[in-house]
């Protein structure tokens, strides 16, 4: 799965776009940060109902290509220009958490650990 | 053995807590500029970045000094905060002492300590109640 994929099951809008041909080999849905961190997974997606900066400084610690915030929360500019500056995109979908992370399941992707 | 040495100062999350992470992400970049082990790039940057939340919101700030050599990265976070009683508890996954203002920022989930432990090749805490805590963390190459 790469990006694009990730933006036509979520049926996502793109805040700020970064490689959207970057593939995505996992996902990982929280809203604490600390529990993303004991998280490590090559090429990962974030899926987040968290709006704030350390989402992306989260995400870029991991390495991640990507995060979707859910629920249709819309990230404001510190967030996109940190986005930016690290070169992760930035999507935003209407569908709650669960929806989101069983949409993505369904399509194939799994977390990336044994549980 | 002789290092890049570095120090940065780590403000109060309730200062600033949009700039809480800065100090790791700018060891990640300089890792990267020096072309470090990947690996070991992630593992400083996940253990830096917990402990560098945790002055920012714990200790109300404080300072990080690191210093890269070819075969280690050894990170020393200092603060004057108010210490950890027991460091016991404070190291088992899930317990936190964070209240909903800060949970609400998506922190207080007690993985922090058991993350940066995980994470590193060695870590030492000294802390004393009422007078502040110094963690220092040792990552190889
Ligand atoms: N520098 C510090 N000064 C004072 N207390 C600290 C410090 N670091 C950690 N603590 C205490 O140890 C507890 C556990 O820390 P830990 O980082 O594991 O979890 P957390 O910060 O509460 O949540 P998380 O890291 O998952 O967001 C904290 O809740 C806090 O009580
Ligand atoms: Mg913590």
């Amino acid at each position: 799965m790469i990006v694009r994929d990730v933006i036509d099951i979520l049926e996502a809008e793109v805040v700020y776009e970064a490689d959207l041909d970057a593939e995505i080999l996992s996902a990982c849905g929280s809203d604490m940060m600390s529990d993303v961190l004991a998280f490590v997974k090559d090429q990962s997606v974030l899926l987040t109902g968290l709006v704030n900066p350390q989402v992306v400084r989260t995400a870029d610690m991991m390495d991640m290509h990507c995060i979707v915030f859910v629920r249709g929360k819309s990230p404001d500019q510190t967030i996109i220009d940190l986005a930016k500056e690290r070169g992760i995109t930035i999507l935003k979908s209407r569908f709650r958490m669960f929806t989101a992370c069983g949409r993505l399941y369904d399509a194939g992707l799994r977390g990336g650990c044994d549980i | 053995m002789a290092g890049l040495k570095l120090t940065y100062d780590i403000s109060s999350a309730e200062d600033d807590f949009t700039r809480a992470g800065e100090a790791s992400g700018s060891v990640k970049k300089k890792l990267r500029q020096i072309g470090y082990n990947p690996e070991a790039i992630r593992k400083v940057s996940i253990a830096m970045y917990e402990g560098e939340i945790n002055v920012a919101i714990h200790a109300g700030g404080g300072k990080a000094q690191v210093e890269i050599a070819p075969d280690a990265v050894t990170m020393v976070l200092i603060d004057h905060g108010p210490g950890i009683a027991d460091v016991e508890k404070a190291m088992q996954e899930g317990w936190s002492t964070a209240p909903q203002e800060v949970r609400n920022l998506g922190f207080g989930a007690g993985m922090g300590l058991p993350n940066m432990k995980k994470y590193t090749d060695s870590m030492e805490i000294e802390t004393e109640v009422g007078k502040g805590t110094t963690i220092t963390m040792v990552v190889k190459a």
